[in-house]
């Protein structure tokens, strides 16, 4: 076996002599003045790999506060009778504690939790922590570059996502305690400063990490976009990319086209707060006095908020989706099923994530004849994404499965996507809306298809690209139990939630709908439901230990391609430095999908074609 | 090997200006919100209708006439023609700021016809992307800057790099000026 890898090695820097690019990228030494000490080598690097490993640690920061959270409010949910005194220690004085020493949640910052889990994990987690991530990391490796085409405002992008969470931070000490009008910030509670107690202080300091947010995830996008169109290594055609790519460029695609609308619309929310205008509110009668603002229109915020919110959630999945794609194929030993319709249903998917953003705004007054527009888009959605999900099992249907940590939550993201994609046909038709809208349903169905999806796909290239980044494995046998406990926990939180939902019980309610005479009997479902919470918690817990000991301790990587892959980011070194490539650039001679061709288990790219043998990208 | 490598090189659009395509792409998208919330919030009635003060149609002529010389700047630029290149660039700077100090009488002149910035959101939409706009201006005029100090201080070279860092410039003017004749274009058809 290990003679076989050594000749692997030996052809492969054969042909990168021989077919390699010469960019005389080590003749000017330019990459080496970047990484003389700790802090320019490690924080204040300009360098992709870096970049990228600094968003994965701070999304996991911030992945374990917006859970924790979960975990607060889940048991307020859940138990809303229990002493909550023992968390005083750490929530402060948002625990109320009574005369008989029984502490309680404070409504208000219950509002707080719900409204901060949300935007931490669409926007710090789902947005930066994972696209983020791996289009830092995997953009110049799979196709061939040295580096990003700035890596100055790669490395702005990223501090602009720190800056914006250090003041998301902060606004949790503020003594009127963070925004807690919900994460989509709707006016009016978002634009008066006296209309709720989150809403003062707190809500500015949203305002500013969201600004702060957008300038981050513009200068990323702009970065991925000309990377990926003009940084490409000699051969290295649209049609030879790896899944990965295409998904990371269409994410940033549409955040550059989505992003900045939300800007407008933030921008015209902060004239509401300060200066006087009147873009959201119309005539309002708060704490009894009647406000002077005439004639503004709190839908017109919903249509600029949803035109980024939509497409949001597709920057949040397709990342996930290019991830899977690779993972599942190389895991299966078999070329992905169908890439050509797995490329234009991503565009697809990116196209028609800008044309249904108003079916978030059904049950808000839009009218209903503009809705029939929107359900139609909406509904058109499952068959791009139906086509993937054939594609998927296509893929590992019949192949050689190596059931590896990474190659599990592959599969485990497929199953979440099919479960949370199915409910999505529900909620897109406006007439069943009535009765889902702002329900339980609703909740269930976002977290199972873009929330934990999500996740699995992040998780799946954390297991599958540890040993790119770290030069170490991840431990299996902790990965598996971290994977099943996951995946049964995931379910059992919120499988029940489309029960209550169905029947109506409405979510971001501080006692979980108790004070209507029908959903009281939903108490015990509420208890499971925030038990298999607190379980899911402890296996992520897992997971993150697992991470940091693996980084220090993990079983080494001895071979430059652990897996077996196809992709360029297996012909670097095994810790690749400034430059990636020690020497000559490999270049692209086939598609990255030929696995299990003749009689080979795996053709990496840069081996050129055979004699009459077809290239499967075109 | 090498010669391959270069034509390689050639067959590709400079990194920079594709960048600056996809900044100039989400500054539209900025621009287009407003203008569509702007349509959005004017059918919902409630909309108070003024006429836009005649200023606005002066900075649109100077901001136009800009473009012009910041070309015949570049084309001086290009055909060795120093002195045409400097003179043509400083009348650019010199009408940038004409521009910005033309909007600023623009808003005086719409607070003195009662179109105040809170009064309705009619005159606040106006204020807010017209404001909005003399701040990307001056960020051109700051990119102006840089060019200035390429043509005055350094010692002129028509090499290839600095011609693409001046068509970084010339580029960026030309929509920030593009843009402004869209918006008084959609302020005219949708009578404020």
């Amino acid at each position: 076996m290990a003679q076989v890898v050594t000749a692997a090695e030996t052809l492969e820097d054969k042909l990168t002599e021989e077919l390699g690019y010469n960019d005389h990228f080590h003749e000017h030494h330019h990459g080496d003045k970047y990484q003389s000490n700790f802090l320019t080598t490690y924080i204040f690097s300009t360098d992709h790999k870096i970049i990228g490993r600094q968003f994965l640690m701070t999304g996991i920061f911030w992945a374990f506060i917006g859970a924790a959270m979960s975990i607060v409010f889940r048991l307020q949910l859940g138990f809303p009778e229990a002493d909550m005194a023992w968390l005083r220690p750490i929530l402060g004085k948002w625990i109320q504690v009574d005369p008989n020493g029984i502490g309680k949640l404070d409504p208000e910052f219950y509002y707080s939790l719900v409204t901060l889990h949300g935007t931490i994990l669409v926007f710090f987690v789902l947005t930066a922590g994972l696209s983020g991530t791996f289009s830092n990391i995997l953009i110049p490796l799979q196709i061939g570059a040295r580096d990003m085409a700035s890596p100055l405002l790669n490395a702005f992008s990223y501090w602009f996502f720190f800056l914006a969470g250090v003041v998301l931070f902060l606004s949790l000490f503020l003594s009127t305690g963070p925004f807690s009008g919900g994460w989509t910030a709707y006016p009016p509670l978002s634009a008066l400063p006296q209309a709720s107690e989150g809403s003062g202080a707190g809500m500015t300091m949203w305002i500013v990490s969201m600004a702060l947010f957008i300038v981050s995830a513009l200068l990323g996008g702009i970065n991925y976009i000309t990377t990926v169109l003009n940084l490409r290594t000699k051969g290295m055609t649209l049609w030879r990319m790896p899944l990965t790519i295409w998904a990371f460029f269409i994410t940033a695609v549409l955040g550059v086209l989505s992003f900045p609308v939300l800007l407008s619309g933030v921008l015209l929310l902060m004239f509401d707060r300060s200066m006087g205008t009147s873009f959201y509110l119309s005539e309002i009668v708060v704490g009894g006095q009647v406000l002077e603002r005439i004639g503004g229109s709190p839908i017109l915020f919903q249509h600029l908020f949803w035109f980024l919110g939509h497409p949001e959630v597709y920057i949040i999945i397709l990342p996930a989706m290019g991830i899977v794609s690779e993972v599942l194929s190389v895991h299966s030993r078999k070329p992905i099923f169908g890439y050509t319709a797995m490329v234009y249903s991503m565009l697809a998917i990116g196209f028609l994530a800008f044309i249904v953003w108003a079916h978030h705004m059904f049950m808000s007054g839009v009218n209903p004849f503009i809705s029939n527009f929107f359900v139609i888009f909406t509904l058109i959605i499952a068959v791009p994404s139906a086509v993937k999900v054939f594609n998927w099992i296509g893929t590992i249907y019949g192949s050689n499965f190596r059931f590896t940590s990474a190659s599990l939550f592959g599969v485990g993201f497929v199953s979440m996507f099919i479960s949370g994609g199915l409910t999505g046909i529900f909620l897109g038709n406006s007439a069943i809306d009535i009765q889902m809208h702002d329900t339980y349903f609703v909740v269930a169905h976002f977290h199972i298809v873009m929330g934990i999806a999500a996740f699995f796909g992040m998780f799946a290239g954390v297991y599958h690209w540890f040993p790119k980044m770290f030069g170490r494995f991840m431990n299996e046998t902790l990965g598996k139990i971290h994977f099943w406990g996951t995946l049964v926990g995931a379910y059992a939180i919120f499988w029940p939630m489309h029960y209550t939902g169905l029947a109506g019980v409405p979510r971001r309610y501080y006692d979980a709908g108790a004070t209507f005479e029908s959903f009281r009997h939903f108490g015990d479902l509420n208890k499971f439901i925030t038990v298999a919470a607190i379980f899911v918690f402890f296996l992520q817990v897992l997971f993150i230990i697992n991470f940091f000991y693996s980084i220090f301790s993990g079983r080494k990587v001895t071979v430059k391609n652990p897996w077996g892959a196809n992709t360029l980011e297996w012909t670097t070194p095994i810790e690749a430095g400034h430059g990636n490539w020690p020497g000559r650039i490999p270049t692209v001679q086939r598609w990255s999908y030929d696995y299990s061709k003749n009689g080979e288990e795996f053709i990496p790219q840069y081996v050129p074609l055979k004699e009459g043998e077809r290239d499967m990208g075109h | 090997m090498s010669s391959a490598a270069e034509r390689y090189n050639q067959s590709k659009i400079n990194p920079q200006k594709v960048a600056l395509w996809i900044a100039i792409a989400s500054m539209v998208m900025v621009f287009g919100a407003f203008t569509s919330a702007y349509i959005v919030r004017r059918a919902a009635g409630n909309w108070l209708e003024f006429k836009l003060p005649d200023v606005f149609f002066v900075s649109t002529a100077v901001i136009l006439l800009s473009s012009i010389t910041l070309h015949l700047s570049y084309t001086g630029f290009k055909a060795g023609n120093e002195k045409r290149y400097k003179l043509m660039m400083i009348a650019t700077a010199v009408l940038g700021l004409a521009f910005i100090v033309l909007q600023y009488k623009g808003w005086e002149a719409l607070n003195e016809i009662g179109a105040t910035f809170t009064v309705n959101p009619s005159s606040s939409f106006i204020y807010v992307i017209s404001g909005l706009h003399a701040a990307h201006v001056l960020g051109g005029i700051a990119a102006l800057g840089v060019a200035l100090t390429h043509a005055f201080i350094l010692p002129y070279k028509p090499t290839l790099r600095r011609r693409q860092r001046f068509e970084l410039v010339v580029q960026y003017w030309h929509f920030v000026d593009l843009l402004w004749v869209y918006l008084i274009i959609f302020f005219m058809l949708n009578g404020s």
